[in-house]
């Protein structure tokens, strides 16, 4: 296949000037450019449709006994670092209110010492600091192993459901080997570790700070889109 | 009649005796990094059929007005572009499954067989040929990752066709679930290395086997 017909756009009857090439690259350019552009305009709505889909349902287990009648994207605060919260990505916010009170509040964080990166979580908190659920967005986490942590792979993150630093205590808040509370996976401790560390961070910071979270604007700088 | 055996030709080349992936060994990347499951060795491999196919033609398309100086730039130009209208649209239309192979998509723009048909087929021949010999290689290398995704998959996890959902919608889907635990390598990249090479050595020995098959017809013929 590799010696096709021959060569007919062979360069030798014809040298092209830097001028003729550089509008023949400048047309094709401008070509493909309209293309991404067309191709963007189309994709635009329904991936910022899906966007909002995954948000809502990827926060739907964490919130499962929870009602909230606010538009979730309406009440997000975006916080960049460094933000008291682990992880040191931007943090995202989410608050539930019900008839203008507060019912909960959703943390998007990372847990910053995972075995393979940073491992996005997120942390459903009610009003009275007691957790709703905790789920995980986003790892890179040995597949069979840590990623374990996965609800749609096991039930380990249920562990979280109904916990708050009065339960267990405080100073237990850890996974078993360390003397704490939690199971940890067979064959991979770092990644539990990790997130029962970075889970009590959080709520350390909503026991501190929960007046100011629920009292913040959304303030008009803060209308980047939340990461995936 | 010639005309039809040179279609058959191409489709025979890109899905056997050159395979980007099993004899060019091009692509190793993408063809390393997603292949842990089958779904997604099915979703970037329609993708690079796309693509592939789409870069062939307009190479082809436009291989008169291509000076050789600047053909380079020409093939990053087109190739980049339609690579992120792929990206678009499994974004807005297979969400999951963009999730799922994440950053692999966009890395399809690395994948030397698309520029490598660019240069050594569809600079050189018309439009039809190149769209056949794109949709061939890249149908070469669906099924490599398709083959290879379904082996480290049923392995590894011991399951075939989970997730079918993230490219078809619906449901998630737990596809056929022979044991709830699999042998872990096979997930792991080197399981990956391992896999290729079994399918390199598998056609291989294929291959000598029906060559030695014909010699001993032609021995026999002769005699």
């Amino acid at each position: 296949m590799s010696t096709g017909q021959k060569n007919d756009n062979a360069g030798k009857e014809r040298s092209p000037t830097a001028w003729s090439s550089g509008i023949v690259l400048a047309v094709v350019a401008a070509v493909c450019t309209a293309l991404v552009t067309v191709t963007q305009r189309l994709s635009a709505p329904r991936i910022a449709e899906n966007e909002k889909a995954y948000l809502e349902q990827s926060l739907r287990p964490a919130l499962a006994n929870v009602f909230y009648d606010n538009d979730l994207s309406e009440s997000t605060l975006v916080l960049p670092p460094p933000h008291g919260l682990p992880g040191n990505e931007t943090a995202i916010v989410y608050r539930l209110f019900s008839e203008e009170q507060p019912v909960a509040a959703v943390f998007v964080v990372s847990a910053r010492d995972g075995y393979a990166g940073p491992i996005r979580l997120l942390v459903a908190i009610e009003y009275s600091g007691k957790l709703t659920g905790v789920q995980v967005l986003e790892h890179n986490e040995t597949p069979g192993l840590g990623d374990l942590i996965e609800s749609s792979r096991s039930n380990w993150l249920r562990q979280f459901e109904d916990a708050s630093l009065e339960a267990p205590p405080r100073d237990r808040w850890a996974i078993r080997r360390d003397g704490g509370a939690f199971d940890q996976l067979t064959g991979a401790s770092i990644t539990p570790r990790a997130v029962v560390g970075a889970v009590k961070e959080t709520l350390l910071y909503f026991e501190a700070n929960r007046d100011e979270i629920f009292a913040a604007r959304r303030e008009p700088g803060t209308e980047q889109e939340p990461e995936k | 009649m010639s005309r039809e055996t040179e279609t058959l030709r191409h489709v025979k080349a890109g899905l056997w005796s050159e395979n980007p992936g099993l004899v060019q060994l091009l692509g190793l990347c993408p063809l390393l990094a997603v292949t842990t499951s089958f779904v997604n060795g099915l979703g970037l491999g329609l993708a690079t059929v796309f693509v592939l196919t789409c870069s062939n033609a307009l190479v082809s398309a436009t291989r008169r007005f291509i000076y050789r100086e600047i053909r380079i730039p020409m093939y990053v130009l087109i190739i980049a572009s339609l690579v992120t209208c792929i990206e678009l649209i499994f974004e807005a239309w297979f969400p999951a499954l963009d999730r799922s192979l994440g950053i692999f998509i966009a890395l399809i723009v690395t994948n030397c067989a698309i520029v490598a048909r660019a240069e050594l087929f569809a600079s050189r021949n018309r439009l039809v040929p190149s769209i056949v010999d794109g949709l061939a290689m890249g149908a070469g290398f669906a099924l490599l990752l398709c083959a290879i995704g379904a082996f480290r998959e049923l392995v590894g996890q011991g399951s075939l066709l989970a997730r079918m959902d993230m490219l078809f919608g619906g449901e998630p889907m737990r596809g056929l679930a022979l044991s709830d635990r699999g042998f872990l390598l096979a997930i792991l990249p080197p399981g990956a290395f391992f896999s290729l090479a079994l399918a390199v050595a598998t056609k291989n020995a294929l291959d000598r086997r029906r060559k030695k098959a014909l010699g001993l017809l032609a021995a026999r013929q002769l005699s």
